[in-house]
């Protein structure tokens, strides 16, 4: 028997976005490329009309998403166009047809038919390669390089330049992952371009004249030049700060130039599989590419996506692939005998932990926390196996800050609303409001494609934050200093009558059509923020868009890990959603009590009301208080672990059940806008996805569960379909007061950096070594209160624990403390068990910091 | 056009006629015998028996037997890891993973050394593609084609198996190159032998290494026969003893 695939109401529960549309009243130019006419869009550069003619014209500077420079001149073709007398005529010399834009009857005459043109790219070959070394053998680019290509292709077979090549020492590091082999370059400038128009941070760029002229960060000592230059903003490895970006100048870089130190002599290209996959540590969905030799993920390339990451990709999605094979990984089921986890056979430990839950559930119920970081389909299997097999409602994905506000607008304003705000709406916003999030460090993508539309001058940004991080520095944003707590009332003060011009002016632009409120998940830990965003929105006439930080939560949120919402974002108050769900799963008992949210089940689990518990891929230290959670996972009477890597949840689990990473198996990441990113297996396993765990452990405990494959999940998915009822109402919580701060103390603002502790770095010490240096950040008031000086030490304190930091005194708001949250040295959870919003106690230290 | 030629019908073909050339009448009297001289002759000619395996077999000098590995006359390996081999092979017989030379560990000169070198001698057809693509001289092929064994890996080849011992003159790696010169000089030819510094460095950090004793028992204990090669060495040996080696 065939299930049908109509979905019930009408509307899938992940709709496949729409393609773009293709303006077809664009204004055109017709022109011909070796005789060939053809018609473009006005503003297109030859090589580009003469790319989708299919005509190959040399180049390395060139790059469609970057400004033409003309600086490489390999790509000189020949171009008569039409005078003033109205007859072509020829430009007296060869044009590079990367920077030159068709006009109306020009006519182009390639290598391919006109012996000038062919002459000149061969000249300026053969100049590049005179300075550029025959050490393609030890080179990584060898063999998927655009010079050793076009070397071929156009150039001459043999040199005729005897003399010696320039001589550079090598590698020079721009940062612990970028390695640069000046004599290498071709001065494309591909990469400092890339660092200007793109990501901002300006790590390379060219230096000296003439034939020294060489790319390079500003190295006194490379340069000749007498003294020491400041460092501004420090990394880990003691250097300047580079760029989270960087990783993307290695991918374009078309000689082999930029390398990176992880993937530096690791293999060669034709050793390569590639497999075409997303980018697993963030809500953004970056297409990339995985390279793998023998079983082993050597290395992860950009994919190319406009809607999505156009052909970037964070470092930290770029980079962080070691965690997937670390040493830790979990490859047999585990059973707990005599306080020792034991390896035993799946059959057993599943019918362990049948056994176990089973027991948990008529002592009090068992909760389900499934974690942040699962697939569509894993999310939408724990979903179902809490209500099928366990029959409770006590699910949360969010294993981080939450409230019950929060859970409210999930259901209210997240849940279903697939695609409605989507990168094409963000990047068209004359105006976006940025509250508790900050797109650099946990969007990664989204601040590149915000920075597009800021330096096109198209798009204004406010933040809503204590600090202007760096991120939204170079986005131009307008801070409006905010404490941590107090983002409710400031939403609220944004009206057009405001006294404080600053929120008068974001007011006007909230108003301009098309104007995006970007709310990030940690506005949760700020009582009647999320309330006043809704209203915020409904008041200007703004969309609003939630952005979380893991790349599952999206998917979850869809696929019902919430303890008021079923899947489709059905909630759990509605017979009427039941009854839908009962037509999908057969007969289920409905259980209109919404079930607690993941406080509350690791309250339970501490005071011994729980009986059991089902974990998937949550840490501990991604919640405020690790050491509580630990106790809690302590105290629980049953505890399973669906684990990819051993963790303080398997070392306290009865049951341990292996899973499979992102690499091993196939499934479906949903972005913040609701996109769906399906991803195929690129390595072989043993390991099984969390779905089909779950479908083999609800058959132990007597359930079929019928998600044992990816395909059934698929169909199950289909025929549920999304939801067409009534949606939750929206939250509607007061402001809370703002934080009484003593003197010596002051309130914490914190949040994840990009590159932290977080074990998905696990394993890539090059990459850690870029991550930035941890600095407190206070405000000069701020300072002068507590004492601090820039640059020396501050201690940081709670009952639980204290810290020692540098101090950067910046300008931001008073009585507020900044503090990165998962840094090695600066970890606020694991030490000091507090959260942003909290008062703690801040004084000078006289311990002696890292320069 | 032409209409194509009809072709003739059995009885209109000619008859059918010998070019052989008659013999003569005392030709055709000694015919059937004629055989013999054949064998009468070569008694008084040099035999050409192969005695193999009781004895060596003679192969030409350029025969395409099993790879080397080579050295700089300073002992330094002049792999580099780059893979070219592996990506002429036709056969997909050769496997490399490259590493990086560090100031600690430098195997050859420059900054990247071949790490792991495998060759599977039940896929390579000795053909020899390797060995011209190889950009160093790194790959050479040998004489020795005895390369049969009952198990499959002894005919896989790693490294140790395929690097060629040292020669007077040669200190074994890791050690720094000679000083002040770049991966060029090597190419060229310019380094003749270990300097007094590289056996400084051997001595200061490795004190024991059998190639700082510059006699050809150091220089063989230095660099000790491989596995595979050993157990190879071992069953061809055998393997002539019964075929009746002297």
């Amino acid at each position: 028997m065939t299930a049908p695939t109509t979905p019930r109401a009408g509307v899938p529960l992940v709709p496949t976005p729409a393609a773009p549309v293709v303006d077809a009243a664009a204004p055109t130019v017709t022109l011909t490329v070796d005789g060939l006419e053809t018609t473009v869009a006005k503003g297109t550069l030859v090589i580009r009309a003469a790319e989708q003619l299919g005509i190959a014209i040399p180049r390395f500077c060139d790059h469609p998403l970057l400004a033409p420079v003309g600086a490489c001149r390999q790509c000189l073709v020949e171009v008569w166009a039409p005078g003033r007398d109205g007859n072509l005529a020829k430009m007296p010399k060869p044009q590079p047809a990367c920077a030159i834009e068709c006009t109306p009857g020009m006519a182009v005459r390639t290598q391919h038919v006109s012996d000038e043109a062919d002459s000149a790219q061969r000249a300026v070959m053969e100049l590049i390669l005179a300075n550029h070394p025959l050490d393609c053998p030890i080179c990584d680019k060898g063999g998927e390089c655009p010079l050793q290509n076009q070397a071929v292709s156009n150039g001459r077979t043999q040199s005729r330049l005897l003399g010696g090549k320039r001589d550079y020492e090598k590698p020079v590091k721009v940062s612990a992952q970028v390695l640069l082999d000046r004599e290498r370059c071709v001065l494309c400038q591909r990469c400092t371009r890339f660092c200007e128009q793109v990501a901002g941070d300006k790590f390379v760029d060219l230096q000296m004249r003439g034939a020294r002229q060489q790319v390079g960060g500003f190295d006194t000592r490379l340069l000749d030049v007498a003294g020491q230059t400041p460092v501004a903003d420090p990394d880990a490895d003691g250097g300047e700060f580079a760029s989270y970006f960087s990783g993307n100048t290695v991918q374009i870089c078309p000689v082999g130039a930029l390398t990176s130190a992880s993937y530096r002599f690791r293999s060669r290209p034709f050793d390569l599989v590639s497999t075409p996959s997303v980018g697993e540590h963030d809500a953004m969905g970056s297409a990339l590419r995985i390279d793998h030799r023998r079983g082993t993920v050597l290395r992860r390339l950009a994919g190319d996506d406009a809607q999505v990451n156009a052909e970037w990709l964070t470092d930290k999605d770029r980079f962080a692939f070691r965690w997937q094979e670390a040493d830790d990984r979990i490859t047999t089921p585990m059973v707990r005998r005599d306080g020792e986890l034991v390896p035993v056979s799946w059959v057993e430990a599943l019918d362990t932990a049948a056994t176990g839950l089973r027991t948990a559930m008529t002592k009090g119920g068992v909760g389900v926390l499934p974690g942040g970081r699962v697939t569509l389909e894993d999310a939408y299997a724990y979903s179902k196996f809490a209500r099928v097999v366990l029959g409770t409602n006590d699910i949360d994905h969010r294993a981080r800050v939450t409230s019950d506000e929060e859970t409210t607008f999930l259901a209210h304003q997240v849940a279903g609303r697939l695609m409605e705000v989507t990168f094409a709406e963000l990047t068209a916003a004359p105006h976006v409001v940025l509250v508790g999030f900050e797109p650099e460090d946990e969007g990664g993508i989204m601040y590149l494609r915000l920075r597009e539309k800021v330096l096109a001058g198209s798009m204004t940004l406010t933040q809503v934050a204590p600090v202007a991080s760096r991120g939204a520095q170079r986005l131009g944003a307008v801070l409006v200093p905010t404490a941590p707590g107090t983002e409710a009332e400031v939403l609220d003060g944004i009206v057009p009558t405001a006294a404080d011009a600053v929120l008068a002016q974001v007011a006007a632009g909230l108003a301009t059509p098309g104007a995006v409120i970007v709310v990030g998940e940690r506005l949760a830990g700020s009582p009647g923020a999320l309330s006043a965003a809704v209203r915020l929105a409904k008041r200007c006439g703004a969309l609003l868009a939630w952005v979380p930080r893991r790349a599952g939560e999206r998917g979850a949120v869809e696929a019902g890990t919430l303890p008021n919402l079923l899947p489709g974002g059905r909630p759990v108050a509605d017979a009427e959603a039941w009854e839908e769900v009962a037509d999908v799963w057969g007969p289920v008992a409905a259980l209109a009590r919404p079930g607690r949210p993941v406080r509350q089940i690791l309250v339970a689990a501490w005071g011994g009301e729980l009986g059991g518990l089902v974990v998937g891929g949550v840490e501990p230290g991604d919640l405020p208080d690790p050491a509580a959670v630990c106790h809690a996972l302590d105290e629980v009477g049953f505890l399973v672990s669906l684990e990819v890597r051993h963790s303080q949840v398997t070392e306290r689990a009865d049951v341990v059940l292996p899973v499979a990473p992102p690499a091993q198996k196939p499934g479906t990441f949903v972005t913040w806008e609701g996109r769906p990113r399906p991803f195929a297996q690129a390595l072989t396993s043993t390991q099984a996805s969390d779905h089909r765990v779950l479908d083999r452990l609800a058959t132990a405990m007597g359930h079929q569960l019928g998600l044992g494959t990816l395909t059934a999940v698929h169909a199950e998915l289909d025929r549920l379909g999304g939801w067409g009822g009534v949606r939750v109402a929206a939250p509607d919580v007061a402001a809370g007061l703002a934080p009484v701060v003593a003197d010596g103390h002051a309130v914490l603002a914190s949040w994840r950096l990009l590159l932290d502790a977080g074990r998905g770095q696990d394993g890539e010490e090059f990459l850690a070594a870029t991550a930035h240096r941890t600095t407190a950040l206070v405000s000069p008031a701020t300072a002068a209160g507590l004492g601090l000086a820039d640059g020396a030490a501050a201690q940081v304190s709670t009952a639980r624990g204290s810290l020692t930091v540098p101090v950067q005194v910046v300008d931001m708001a008073d009585h507020v403390i900044w503090l990165p949250t998962n840094a090695r040295d600066c970890q606020v959870h694991e030490v000091l068990a507090v959260v942003a919003g909290d008062v703690v106690q801040v004084s000078v230290s006289n311990e002696e910091v890292p320069a | 056009m032409t209409e194509p030629a009809a072709s003739p019908t059995p009885d209109q073909m000619p008859a059918y006629v010998s070019q052989i050339p008659r013999r003569g009448a005392v030709a055709a009297f000694f015919a059937p015998v004629a055989g013999f001289g054949v064998s009468l002759g070569n008694m008084f000619k040099p035999m050409v028996t192969e005695e193999y395996p009781r004895e060596p077999a003679n192969v030409k000098p350029r025969f395409h037997g099993r790879h080397q590995l080579n050295r700089y006359p300073d002992g330094l390996e002049k792999c580099i890891g780059c893979e070219l081999c592996a990506w002429a092979c036709p056969a997909d017989a050769i496997y490399v993973e490259a590493a990086d030379n560090t100031p600690e560990e430098q195997y050859s000169p420059g900054e990247r050394y071949g790490r792991v070198y495998q060759v599977n001698y039940l896929r390579c057809i000795l053909c020899g593609m390797c060995t011209e693509a190889c950009p160093t001289r790194a790959l050479t092929m040998t004489n020795d084609f005895e390369l049969a064994g009952p198990t499959r890996a002894g005919l896989i080849w790693e490294k140790q198996d395929l690097l060629v011992g040292l020669s007077p003159g040669m200190v074994a790696p890791p050690h720094p190159m000679v000083e002040g010169t770049k991966d060029t000089h090597y190419y060229c030819g310019e380094v003749d032998e270990a300097t007094q510094a590289q056996r400084e460095w051997v001595r200061q950090n490795r004190p024991d290494d059998p190639s700082l004793d510059a006699t050809p028992k150091g220089l063989a204990a230095a660099v000790p026969v491989g596995a595979t090669r050993a157990r190879q060495q071992k069953i061809t040996a055998a393997a002539r003893r019964e075929g009746g080696a002297r």
